[in-house]
């Protein structure tokens, strides 16, 4: 006998509160900026924080960052699934923004993967409908004229 | 890169709350005891599997009697009747919910069953609900039957007299 089979979708619609910290960072997202926050020992987060994580204290003001800066490490995504932030074949990295301490993850839409490699300079690339989300930055590009 | 930063943003509220949907798509497969019963519901009958051991009878039916350990497909048919052993009253509205509430989730033994099956009774006010209440299926129309348990619309009172405490006691 034929054994039946269905999809089964669950979803839970949550809205989450963001905190003073993170939902500074995604205001600045939405006006197309990038803002870390520095910590009492001076470190500058990127993505911000609430508290610094080497020391537990509280962190301290915000940082206004460029959108430019450099791939530490990534890896390739040659068949992106349903979620993704790019529909086509791009690369997860972390990049440390100039002027940060630390990196954030996100996506380098670099075309191919010997387009990538560790220490390219990067920029980001802004969605032009901006809702305070970290999708708003769509995704970083390599810097043109920069050899591979 | 933010030339293109709508004028109004730069003035909006700031952000405090942000969507965080989970969204997971499964393919559920129902093995072939599960199936048979499903099928079953499809023309509208409801087929458990017996034990051939204890002789409980397992709605949905199973492969195999997880007292006994042996294997429980024994296809039996079971009323679309039955008691309702344990009831519960939803008052707060969700997503997706079947009808706005306060509406009552039953758990029915269904004649000829030893395991209740979880469905939903109309016709009721909440305050009326209780253990023991007869309970029919109500079936959708035949072309909106399907191998689903949402072939039974949902049950009613039957109009029978409430079921002595003593007959579904060992089944709650």
């Amino acid at each position: 006998m034929d054994v039946l089979s269905a999809p089964y979708v669950l979803e839970y619609t949550y809205q989450r509160s963001t905190g003073p910290v993170i939902g500074r960072f995604l205001t600045a997202l939405r006006d197309g900026r990038l803002e870390g926050v520095r910590t009492t020992t001076g470190r500058v987060l990127m993505p911000p924080l609430e508290y610094d994580p080497a020391t537990g204290e509280a962190t301290g003001e915000p940082v206004p960052l460029p959108p430019d800066g450099v791939v530490t490490t990534w890896a390739w995504v040659a068949t992106p699934r349903p979620g993704h932030p790019l529909d086509r074949p791009f690369a997860w990295a972390l990049i440390r923004i100039d002027g940060a301490d630390t990196a954030m993850l996100h996506a380098v839409d670099a075309g191919a993967a010997d387009a990538m490699r560790t220490g390219m300079r990067v920029t980001a690339r802004w969605r032009a409908e901006r809702t305070g989300s970290i999708l708003d930055l769509a995704c970083f590009v390599p810097v043109a004229g920069e050899a591979p | 890169m933010s030339d293109d930063a709508p004028d109004a943003a730069a003035t909006a509220a700031p952000v405090t709350m942000v969507p965080s949907h989970v969204r997971l798509t499964y393919t559920v497969t129902a093995g072939r005891h599960l199936s048979s019963y499903l099928r079953a519901l499809a023309d509208r009958r409801i087929v458990g599997g017996r034990c051939p051991v204890c002789t409980k009878v397992y709605l949905p039916a199973r492969g195999a009697c997880p007292t006994c350990g042996v294997p429980a497909d024994q296809p039996v048919e079971v009323a679309d009747r039955g008691t309702v052993t344990t009831f519960c009253v939803i008052r707060i509205p969700f997503e997706a919910a079947p009808f706005p509430p306060p509406y009552v989730a039953v758990a029915i033994l269904l004649d000829g069953a030893d395991m209740p099956i979880f469905h939903l009774v109309r016709g009721i006010a909440p305050e009326e609900a209780r253990m023991g209440m007869r309970v029919q299926a109500r079936w959708v129309a035949d072309d909106q039957l399907g191998p689903t348990l949402a072939s039974i619309r949902w049950f009613e009172l039957s109009g029978e007299p409430d079921a002595a405490y003593e007959t579904y006691a060992n089944h709650l």
